[in-house]
């Protein structure tokens, strides 16, 4: 099952980047997640893993994940080693006026499942759409408000200096 | 021939057979009687029958890529049918042998197992080494081999044993069938009548003791009595080590009795794993088994107070 969705921050590609790339902050955003930890002594990059878990349903679904992918700024991917079957990719693109769309896409299932899986996925696609929908938003309130607070700082020292 | 294959069988599954074939008392009261009738022999017979049936207590037969594929049915199960909801899971030491001790509901069908189950193996993954102890009973139902893949042994001090000294983590219903089949009514009290062994094997493995408390289970049918008395009566502690037989109002059966299986109804199970306890680190050296008993009960019927005052309605939840 493929769920993506996607959201236009008013920040720069760099800050976003630097907040979905930091697992000390996937926590704060990301809907859903119970647990995201560093899993090797790579924190961030290429080749990093984390035990991360999301809950749906009855259960905290996830397992092992590993970063397969890590082009800064635009594409951070992921890929499962153990647990449920699943890929992840946070696609940032440059928008006029100093913004940036931000997609984030999840891809799961159990393979060799049969029917049980397919239908499993399917009951948990609506839990799982809004969940990544309310990431978006959660990682964009974050993102701007952050923004803001760095204009702000910005202002004043201006204004000291001044 | 039938008795030499009960001893043989039961030996296998690393428990003492439940007649002892050099205990003529024993056998002479599973004759419910003494005497050698035609009603004792059929007894014997059909303990013969489930005993032979019972799988070989093989811990390798668990099948973590079998668990893995069964887990999106049982995750439908757990989360439409029982809308599950499983607490705690990070109060489990994230590895090492552990000793998960439970308040055991919902009869034969053993729902808060299965809720269980499905949450502990996708929160630590199915790479991780997880048995369950059952009643051999359930282990011999027709249709049910599947459990052991998924873990479950027959539940003896042996399996027990060889389980934590494997390193893995072991679910353990000290009420067993006498907790399971309480009366519906008292949905909300943990009784593990009195059995202590799971300190004692706590204490042999050094292992830390985590209380499972669930609630739910004891509302998917109308328990109404552990039929005590009746399973005395039919020897049923001798020949089958069942010390109940219970009669509740159950689906497709209407009144079941023995509960060999019934269609849970779809009564919402909710369960908290609560914080480890080292036994030596809290009681010493040497601990004082009715000490721990009493603390592990009260810890857990604090806890399954709690379940119970959220719950508004039977059922629904």
């Amino acid at each position: 099952m493929r769920i993506s969705s996607d959201v236009a921050v008013a920040a720069p590609m760099e800050t976003v980047w630097s907040i979905v790339t930091d697992p000390g902050r996937v926590l704060s955003y990301m809907s859903g997640v119970t647990r995201w930890e560093v899993a090797s002594d790579l924190e961030t990059g290429l080749g990093a893993r984390y035990r991360m878990l999301f809950r749906v349903g009855a259960a905290e679904v996830g397992g092992l994940i590993e970063v397969v992918e890590f082009a800064e700024p635009y594409e951070f991917a992921w890929t499962s080693i153990t647990g449920l079957d699943q890929r992840g990719r946070w696609r940032l693109r440059e928008l006029p006026g100093g913004r940036t769309r931000v997609e984030l896409r999840l891809a799961y299932g159990i393979a060799g499942a049969g029917l049980s899986g397919w239908l499993a996925e399917r009951l948990a696609a609506p839990n799982v759409s809004r969940h990544v929908r309310q990431t978006l938003q959660q990682l964009g309130r974050i993102v701007e408000h952050e923004q803001l607070r760095s204009r702000a700082a910005q202002r004043r020292a201006g204004a000291r200096g001044a | 021939m039938a008795q030499a294959d009960t001893t043989r069988s039961a030996r296998r599954n690393g428990h003492e057979p439940s007649v002892p074939a050099d205990d003529p008392e024993a056998a002479n009261s599973a004759n419910a009687g003494g005497s050698p009738s035609l009603a004792g022999r059929a007894w014997r017979e059909l303990a013969g029958v489930i005993q032979r049936r019972i799988p070989r207590a093989d811990l390798d037969e668990r099948d973590p890529d079998y668990i893995r594929e069964q887990l999106p049915l049982f995750w439908l199960l757990s989360s439409v049918w029982f809308r599950g909801e499983v607490r705690g899971l990070g109060n489990i030491p994230d590895e090492g042998p552990v000793l998960l001790v439970g308040n055991h509901s919902g009869g034969n069908m053993i729902p808060d197992t299965m809720v269980f189950t499905v949450a502990f193996s996708t929160y630590f993954g199915v790479e991780r080494a997880f048995y369950q102890l059952a009643h051999n009973l359930v282990l011999s139902l027709p249709g049910l081999s599947w459990l052991r893949k998924f873990g479950t042994v027959a539940a003896s001090p042996d399996n027990a044993r060889k389980a934590l000294s494997s390193g893995a983590a072991l679910l353990v219903y000290p009420g067993g069938d006498y907790e399971v089949h309480r009366p519906s009514w008292e949905s909300s009290r943990v009784d593990f009548g009195g059995r202590k062994g799971f300190i004692r094997m706590a204490l042999e493995q050094e292992v830390p003791i985590v209380p499972v408390v669930a609630i739910g289970g004891q509302e998917t049918a109308l328990f109404l009595t552990r039929g005590e008395r009746l399973a005395r009566l039919l020897a049923l502690d001798r020949v089958l080590r069942l010390k109940v037989l219970p009669i509740s109002l159950s689906l497709p059966w209407i009144v079941n009795v023995g509960d060999f299986g019934h269609i849970p109804l779809p009564a919402k199970i909710t369960i908290e794993t609560l914080p480890p306890i080292d036994l030596r680190a809290e009681f010493g050296p040497d601990p004082d088994l009715d000490e721990v008993y009493d603390h592990v009960l009260r810890l857990m019927q604090d806890a399954l107070d709690a379940l119970a005052a959220e719950r508004r309605f039977p059922v629904i939840g």
